[in-house]
Order: structure tokens, then C-alpha cells, then sequence
């Protein structure tokens, strides 16, 4: 039986102070430069955030982050809407998914946690074929991604 | 349990399907009485209640939500209706989330190369 079924935990350990490990999530440009999203403004408190997703064949996806939370230098947050990629769909009247960051200070650097939660009041009329990502395809993009970051 | 299903009962759901899915699992008793089905296999409503500080009416109101998310079947034992995992369900909730997991380990990735780089 797994374990958890309603959110998603990740945890990694950054080789690099606090304090640029927060700016990379909170800077508005350097989120996108990793994230890869373009996004038309600043984070704020409150705000909502419109961007395009800059994967090489995923550019006609976008997205909109709403920010919860920015308690400097530990925890950042924001609500979406995971996979919305029909330009369509209104995704704004859809319930999001809640996305914190809590950054901890451990010898070596940075830990990093990610939460994801919130996945029991999607709705239930969202089209299945958002969701038809192929799989081979989209590792492929990530590879690309991966590439094109190292080089 | 998990591995010895086949990829097709895996297969990712699509968001249509997964909100009542997630809404069925987002319950710690729901959890439970899961947990109770893939380790017990086939039980009564009784000997899955058995233990637990919840009442009867509520743990049949918890097997019917179950039900109707299609992550549990039922039959009728004479007057008991006995109550099953359906794998097959559970098997697309944990192929969602993956996925989502997935994207989260790439980013991640991308993240860690973009600090330390």
C-alpha cells in the first residue's frame, strides 16, 4: 500500500547558500531560466503570474502561478493548475494544486523541499486529453532540456 | 502488489478520471480500510470495521464512496457483502502521480545544474 496517495515530497540538497537557492526560486526570471517558462512578471504576494512554457515543442503550453506565500528565506508558495495545456479551457474557475518550498540551511548548503498537494479537488470535467502526454516524447524533451542547461 | 500488475492497468489517467479518484483517497479512513483490503484480502463490512472508532453507517458510507471511484468491488455472502481491492484503479492514481513526480525529479534536476553549475 503506498504511502501517500494525495501529495507529492521531494527533497534536494543545493550546494550553495540560502540565500541563492531563494533568489532562484522568487526572482520571477531566474525560476523560468530552470523551470523553463517565460513568465510576464514578478512574483507577488497574492498576485497571479501568466507564462509560456519554453520546452522545444512545448511552447504553445502556458501557464499561471498564484502566489501564496513568500516568507523570506524559507518558504515560498504558489497554487496552479498542474498540466494545463488546452488554450481552450478556462483553467482559472478549476481548483489548483498547492506548491511550498521550504528551504533549510544544512552543512553542504541548501535543503530543499517541495510539497505538492492538493490533488483530491481537481475537477472532474477536465478533458483526459490534456493529460495524453506521450511518454517517450516528453523524456525526450527533458533530455534536451537536460543538454542544453549542461553545455 | 503494485509490480505484479500489468502496464496496462497502470496506464496514466486522464484528469477526467482522476479528481473522484483523489477525492476518494484524500480520507485517512478511506486509507485505512484500503490498507486493511490489500493486506486482509476479501472482507466482510464487519471485520473491515473491526478495530476501528467508527460506526458502522460510517464505514459503509466510506466503502460507498470507494465504490463509486471504482478502487473496490463487492459481492454478496449471503447476507454479508464482502468487499475487494480493485488494483486496477489504484494502479492509475499511482501512474498520475508518478507522472507528476516525474516532472518534479526532472525540474529538480534543472534546478541543482542551474545553482551549482
Amino acid at each position: 500500500m503506498p504511502t501517500s496517495l494525495d501529495r507529492i515530497e521531494k527533497e534536494i540538497t543545493l550546494r550553495a547558500p540560502k540565500s541563492r537557492v531563494w533568489r532562484a526560486l522568487t526572482n520571477a526570471e531566474e525560476f523560468g531560466e530552470w523551470f523553463r517558462v517565460k513568465l510576464e512578471g514578478p512574483f507577488a504576494v497574492g498576485k497571479s503570474v501568466h507564462g509560456r512554457i519554453t520546452y522545444p515543442g512545448y511552447e504553445h503550453m502556458t501557464m499561471a502561478i498564484s502566489v501564496e506565500r513568500v516568507d523570506a528565506e524559507h518558504l515560498f508558495s504558489f497554487r496552479w493548475h498542474p498540466y494545463s495545456i488546452d488554450p481552450k479551457v478556462d483553467y482559472s474557475k478549476e481548483a489548483t494544486t498547492l506548491v511550498e518550498f521550504r528551504l533549510k540551511e544544512v552543512s553542504g548548503g541548501t535543503l530543499l523541499t517541495v510539497v505538492e498537494s492538493g490533488f483530491e479537488k481537481l475537477p472532474a470535467d477536465r478533458r483526459a486529453e490534456a493529460f495524453r502526454m506521450n511518454d517517450s516524447g516528453w523524456q525526450e524533451q527533458i533530455e534536451n532540456v537536460r543538454r542544453h542547461v549542461a553545455g | 502488489m503494485f509490480d505484479a500488475m500489468s502496464p496496462a492497468s497502470r496506464r496514466a489517467v486522464g484528469f477526467r478520471e482522476a479528481a473522484p479518484l483523489f477525492a476518494a483517497l484524500g480520507d485517512q479512513t478511506r486509507l485505512q480500510l484500503l490498507d486493511r483490503l490489500c493486506h486482509g484480502g476479501p472482507s466482510s463490512t464487519a471485520r473491515l470495521r473491526a478495530g476501528l472508532p467508527v460506526s458502522h453507517q460510517a464505514i459503509s458510507k466510506h466503502l460507498e464512496v470507494l465504490h463509486a471511484a471504482g478502487l473496490v468491488r463487492s459481492s454478496r455472502r449471503g447476507r454479508e457483502r464482502i468487499w475487494d481491492l480493485e488494483p486496477k484503479r489504484l494502479g492509475a492514481a499511482h501512474a498520475y502521480l508518478d507522472r507528476i513526480s516525474e516532472q518534479w525529479d526532472d525540474a529538480l534536476e534543472r534546478l541543482k545544474k542551474f545553482i551549482e553549475h
